[in-house]
């Protein structure tokens, strides 16, 4: 299991655009990709390529999210996931 | 009136058909029909898995369903720009959202019909996102519109909301949704058609905004069908069927009319030289630049929550300076009257106002947030009076929601200190109407809101269509309420201008009632501006005040409407 932590860095949080980017992003990934708030128990993860999902993880700007995946490739995946969180998509 | 049968195949025999309402924008056209689908049925509750589908074809059928929703919406976003295309793109990809597909999944394993597993498994997300609250119980609408058209590609229906075509259609439905405008194409929509809703109807205001002809409230359109080919009239309020010749030849003149009326001079005047500005209503420097090249005098309505309408906090003083001032430059020498921000009701902003009050029109809005968020209105005029620095527009401020005296002193005296010279406020309610002399000791002008203050003098909702009837500022209370207005500012002696900023100035023949009550200026959306110069022109002041007269001691809205428009033949000749 490979785990990566990223600080959202969009003003508005993660919902909106910068959520349907992110989104967009793993559902290009062959594997599968979770997403919990830091803190939060890897059994109350959430399926990271559901938009629904992510926006009830109501993740403001600042917040510290945890990505979660299994599988081949799975650790550059996640930092790819990472720069996307990191990056103030709004202001794109 | 008859209404047309059921789904009969359109024909010959229909040939000449009228059906009346209410025109609620002008313009004589013909085309042909779209019918705007119906709201998709709810299943029934409890439904179950027919006898002979397993629960394995019936989850497919609904993978398959949310698959061709979420294609459909990503190729139409792919044609749609700004925020059009982001609100398609996001329900895209609800459309074919994996929680909400397995939420479903699960329920059809537990032999609910693929419709019913849907309809139940999208209304606990949007129950769990309108809990969330804010921007996200905003959203809880999107996926309910998902729901509908996974249901619809389901039973092989056409999905709910404004149909696609690539060719330019009619559009005929029963009203039109805030949500339909979002994907309103207007060079494809050539005119709207609706059995419900009124005036102040949803539909009404998008056609106006748009220039788009339109009738609401035609009963028995909604037996039209696709590809009818119909004439609309969007002043006389009228459809007819197969038009002949005659209709192509009005819809031909118009036009011509158009594009005569695309020119106004720059100059409001009567006949007999009385001078009239006409203003324009803008929402920020886009609208703003679009009014100056369409000739308005000045700016009679800054809306200035427009500019912030997506804002989840307040405005920088620096953000709100860059905003006003880009409609200021638009009009060197001009009077450009900004209305503080007007937060509530039907425009909510997350920083000014409680989403949870039960009567919002009768809430806080308006000044009234200056009572529960002190200081925004501060830091407002504060960046207003900045903006207005190293302008050369004339800076007028006004506030909304003023009720009494007390508060237009209050108002006056917050502009002093911000250093604004010219304060004013808007009269949309009764009361300020009633006091307005009292209010003008302390301000120096009111423009008249005549959507608010027909709503509060007729206490009717304005997005109620079924009190359209008495939402209409042609009713003779709220003409009252204008000659009162007016009467205050001669009490109080020294001749502080009366302005009306509401769609009652955009409609030509009601301008001519308002400036026979006395109203020094009109503003109105940019596109009103022709028209009104073009019917103002063809009446002298003493005319004015006698259709004024006509409309005041009228039986009813509709007595009062159809007699001032006998007397201005320009309006028929014109189409208008």
């Amino acid at each position: 299991m490979s785990e990566r932590t990223a600080v959202i860095a969009s003003r508005v949080g993660l919902h909106a655009r910068p959520a349907g980017i992110f989104v967009a992003a793993v559902g290009e990934l062959p594997i599968e990709v979770t997403i919990a708030m830091a803190g939060e128990p890897a059994d109350d993860a959430m399926d990271a390529s559901s938009i629904l999902s992510i926006m009830s993880l109501g993740a403001s700007n600042g917040d510290t999210v945890v990505l979660r995946a299994d599988g081949e490739g799975a650790d550059d995946a996640l930092d790819s996931l990472v720069k996307i969180l990191e990056t103030d998509l709004d202001a794109e | 009136m008859q209404t047309l049968s059921g789904k009969a195949p359109f024909d010959q025999a229909e040939t000449g058909r009228t059906f009346t309402g209410v025109g609620v924008s002008p313009g004589r056209i013909i085309g042909s029909v779209l019918m705007m689908p119906h709201a998709v049925r709810e299943p029934g509750v409890g439904e179950r898995l027919a006898d002979g589908t397993s629960a394995e074809e019936a989850s497919a059928a609904l993978r398959a369903a949310a698959k061709a929703v979420q294609t459909n919406l990503t190729a139409r976003s792919v044609g749609a720009s700004g925020a059009g295309r982001e609100v398609l793109e996001a329900t895209a990809l609800m459309a074919n959202d994996p929680m909400l597909v397995k939420a479903a999944v699960k329920l059809i394993i537990n032999g609910a019909s693929a419709e019913r597993a849907i309809w139940d498994a999208a209304a606990s997300v949007a129950e769990m996102l309108h809990n969330l609250g804010g921007y996200m119980a905003e959203r809880a609408t999107d996926v309910l519109d998902v729901r509908g058209r996974i249901v619809a590609e389901l039973r092989g229906v056409p999905a709910p909301g404004i149909p696609y075509s690539d060719t330019p259609f009619i559009l005929v439905g029963e009203d039109l949704a805030p949500a339909d405008t979002a994907t309103l194409d207007p060079s494809k929509v050539l005119a709207l058609v609706t059995s419900s809703g009124g005036p102040q109807s949803h539909t009404a205001i998008i056609a106006r905004a748009l220039g788009l002809p339109a009738v609401v409230a035609a009963l028995g359109v909604d037996g039209l069908t696709d590809g009818a080919r119909v004439f609309v009239d969007g002043a006389a309020g009228t459809i007819l069927v197969n038009p002949g010749g005659a209709e192509v030849a009005l819809a031909e003149a118009w036009e011509t009319t158009t594009a005569a009326l695309a020119l106004f001079d720059g100059t409001g005047r009567l006949a007999d030289g009385h001078l009239v500005p006409l203003l324009s209503n803008v929402g920020g420097a886009a609208d703003a630049v679009k009014a100056a090249a369409a000739g308005a005098e000045g700016v009679g309505l800054l809306r200035t929550e427009f500019c912030f309408l997506e804002r989840e906090t307040e405005p920088t003083i620096a953000e709100q300076v860059a905003a006003y001032r880009g409609v200021f430059d638009a009009f060197p020498g001009k009077k450009v009257v900004v209305r503080t921000l007007d937060a509530g009701a039907d425009k909510p902003l997350p920083f000014l106002t409680d989403a949870s009050e039960p009567n919002p029109a009768l809430g806080v809005r308006g000044y009234r947030t200056d009572f529960t968020s002190p200081g925004v209105l501060e830091r407002q005029l504060q960046s207003i009076a900045q903006a207005a620095e190293d302008t050369q527009a004339q800076v007028w401020v006004m506030a909304p929601m003023i009720a009494t005296a007390e508060e237009a002193e209050h108002f006056a005296g917050l502009c002093a200190a911000a250093g604004l010279k010219t304060p004013g406020v808007m009269v949309e309610v009764p009361s300020a109407a009633l006091t307005a002399a009292s209010i003008l000791q302390h301000v120096d002008f009111v423009s008249l809101g005549t959507n608010d203050l027909t709503q509060y003098a007729m206490a009717a909702d304005r997005q109620l269509g079924t009190l359209a009837a008495l939402n209409t500022p042609w009713q003779p209370a709220v003409l009252h309420l204008i000659r009162l207005t007016v009467a205050g500012s001669i009490d109080e002696g020294n001749n502080k201008p009366v302005g009306v900023c509401g769609e009652a100035a955009a409609d030509p023949a009601l301008a001519v009632v308002l400036v026979g009550l006395g109203v020094s200026t009109l503003s109105m959306t940019a596109r009103a501006l022709s028209s009104v110069a073009a019917v103002l022109a063809s009446v002298t002041l003493p005319e004015a005040r006698q259709l004024a007269g006509l409309a005041l001691t009228a039986h009813s809205a509709t007595d009062a409407r159809r007699l001032v428009r006998e007397k201005l033949p320009i309006l028929n000749t014109l189409g208008l």
